[in-house]
């Protein structure tokens, strides 16, 4: 007999149209259960975007400048303040085999000023540094106006200035015959530069050649500082040798860094604060998914005369449950879709105004979505499976 | 059991309540196709209780319903489902329309769970509101109906898709006596084209305006105005 019962049946397409009942006769309750989720994604897709766009700004600039600088320093030791290095020390270093290439530095004890009726005391920090032509290409900076000195202009009393150098010192191009009072003598400026992203101090100098600061200052070019380019491939091998073979004598007073590791810990420390951002993402998604369960436990509650008139349309306890089920995946789905839009609005923002490239990593997309699911699947799994298990009769007892 | 729709065989409904409530206490009386049948009695008497058992929307504790030949005590839930799905229609005092969906969106549902696609379902609908005089209000939102005009797409949503029979649980209950009229001279024409269907009411001087009258009082059959007259 039982056989010849037609099945009861419910489309799937009508399922998904149960479960959006609800919201559509709750449309503020619907968005605000939302909500909770939505900042949540929002949250880690915008955290997860802005940390991948800035990482891959770094890895641009790294690629740009190189991360196989390494730079040598007389410093820290006894004598504190300003050490130098032996005269040989930058023949020495070139004759490490992995070393492509050294560049000398030599600070120079003068001061620089706008013209020669400025006071004395008011050097406005800038530093004067003699320098090898091949500074620019070891530091891989770039000049923002004028030429870098040569072997051609080196020998004349020329000065390049630093970003900020020039800033202070009222300089914005070399238009004209720009000169400067440096040494008790007038320097023309032949150049201005870009921001040394590799060595900032130097933002500070005003740069003349080696040869210049011999002749005109009458300086001895004892090297405080050699920029190292190495074979990428055994930086740290180099390292370790550099500070005995610049000072054999006293390896202890010199200093030796590599430049990038700089820009590379200040993005370890931004990875710290993604952490962050994402734990209490996470956070928000918790109390969006115990909010959409609350909502949707209040919903089974106030939609008993609903059960109950479905049981007996023939509805089944799993038709019920899904339609409870479907309400609140719906929920999360809304909120989650939401989420990623606005994380990626704001990683979009945010990217476009540091200029960088804007980057959000799939995985946090998908992973956003596949979150809200889950979060929405579990929220629901309890109000469905009690609205499922009311007694019909129970339920069309309340009005 | 040639025409007969609805078999209640000795039923005795127990709520395990402390002390528990014998609301039925063995009832018997079968409804053949076409009869339009009216169970009365005072509050209390076990109406309700005897249209779930009938409506399969409960178990009797012990006895035996069959509907349209399917013994409720061989069927699973599941079963259970289907034999309302296609079987039966019910129309309850509180109307229970759906919110924020129109009159034949409700009477559509009465479907839902049938596996008719959702035009074939709008279709038969519309023809169910036509039957019942809604004709004009197919697109009107529930919630801006009157009482009355609510429980014609009620009746018109347990009438769509032609069940074996149609419970109504006092569906003048709600009702003021203009519409209550209206709802049983409805009731009354929908069986003269057909229609099996039991009202059940508190309300004598309606109860006998229907062809039977089965009077229930304390979970017993008082009298049943079939077994009195001619035989069936
Ligand atoms: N779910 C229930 N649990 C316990 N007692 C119930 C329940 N439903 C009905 N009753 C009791 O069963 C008796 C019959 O109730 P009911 O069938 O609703 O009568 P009527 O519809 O005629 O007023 C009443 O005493 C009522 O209190
Ligand atoms: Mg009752």
């Amino acid at each position: 007999m039982t056989s010849t019962l037609e099945r009861s049946e419910l489309h799937v397409s009508d399922m998904a149209r149960t479960a959006t009942i609800g919201m559509r006769t709750r449309r503020l309750r619907t968005v605000l259960s939302a909500l909770g989720i939505m900042i949540g994604i929002a949250a880690m897709v915008g955290v997860l975007g802005l940390s991948e766009s800035s990482k891959s700004e770094l890895l641009a600039q790294l690629e740009r400048l190189g991360t196989n600088l390494l730079t040598v320093e007389a410093g820290g030791g006894i004598g504190a303040g300003t050490g130098t290095l032996p005269d040989e020390a930058s023949a020495m270093i070139s004759r490490i085999g992995p070393v492509e290439s050294t560049s000398t530095i030599s600070a120079v004890q003068a001061n620089v000023y706008k013209n020669d009726l400025v006071d004395e005391g008011q050097t406005a920090g800038i530093t004067v540094q003699a320098v090898d032509y091949s500074l620019l290409d070891s530091l891989a900076g770039t000049v923002a106006d004028g030429q870098w000195i040569d072997s051609a202009t080196g020998s004349y009393p020329t000065v390049v200035l630093g970003s900020v150098a020039a800033e202070r010192l009222g300089i914005d191009g070399v238009l004209g015959t720009q000169q400067v009072w440096l040494g008790d003598q007038w320097f023309t400026v032949i150049g201005v530069l870009d921001t040394f992203e590799l060595a900032p101090d130097l933002d500070r100098a005003a740069l003349i050649s080696l040869e210049a600061a011999d002749v005109y200052l009458d300086h001895d070019n004892e090297p405080t500082r050699v920029l190292v380019r190495v074979d990428p491939g055994q930086i740290d091998q180099v390292g370790t040798v550099l500070a005995a073979t610049a000072n054999p004598e006293f390896p202890e007073e010199v200093e030796v860094a590599r430049p990038t590791d700089a820009l590379e810990a200040q993005e370890a420390a931004d990875d710290t604060l993604t952490a962050l951002f994402l734990g209490l993402g996470a956070v928000a998604l918790l109390v969006g998914g115990v909010g959409i369960a609350n909502v949707m436990v209040i919903s089974v509650l106030e939609r008993r005369g609903e059960i109950g008139l479905r049981r007996a349309l023939g509805a089944t306890r799993r038709n019920i449950a899904g339609q409870f089920l479907g309400e609140a995946l719906l929920l999360a789905v809304i909120g989650g879709v939401g989420g990623v839009i606005l994380g990626v609005a704001a990683t979009a923002l945010y990217a476009s105004i540091e200029g960088w490239e804007i980057l959000v990593p799939s995985i946090a997309v998908i992973g956003g979505l596949v979150a809200a699911l889950l979060i929405g699947g579990i929220a629901g799994l309890y109000p469905a499976i009690r609205a499922s298990r009311l007694s019909p009769t129970e339920a069309l007892h309340t009005t | 059991m040639s025409d007969s729709v609805l078999e209640v065989v000795d039923v005795c409904k127990e709520y395990p309540t402390t002390p528990p409530v014998h609301a039925l206490r063995g009832v018997s009386f079968s409804v053949a196709r076409g009869d339009l049948v009216s169970v009365v009695g005072p509050s209390g008497s076990g109406k309700s209780t005897l249209l779930h058992l009938m409506g399969t929307l409960d178990r009797p504790t012990s006895g035996e319903v069959v509907v349209s030949g399917y013994p409720v005590s061989e069927l699973s839930d599941r079963d259970l489902s289907s034999l309302r799905a296609h079987h039966i229609g019910f129309v309850f005092q509180q109307f229970h329309l759906l919110n924020g969906m129109t009159a034949l969106d409700n009477v559509a549902d009465g479907l839902l769970y049938t596996g008719r696609t959702l035009q074939e379902r709008r279709e038969l609908a519309e023809i169910e509101l036509l039957r019942v005089g809604m004709g004009h209000r197919l697109t009107q939102q529930t919630t801006k109906l009157s009482g009355g005009e609510r429980q014609r797409v009620a009746t018109a949503r347990a009438m769509v898709g032609s069940p074996s029979i149609i419970l109504a649980d006092e569906p003048t209950g709600n009702l003021d006596t203009k519409n209550s009229d209206a709802i049983v001279e409805l009731i009354e024409k929908l069986n003269e084209t057909g229609a099996t269907i039991v009202v059940i009411t508190h309300n004598r001087e309606i109860a006998e305006s229907f062809p039977r009258v089965v009077g229930l009082r304390d979970g017993l059959i008082e009298h049943d105005s079939a077994s009195v007259g001619a035989v069936r």
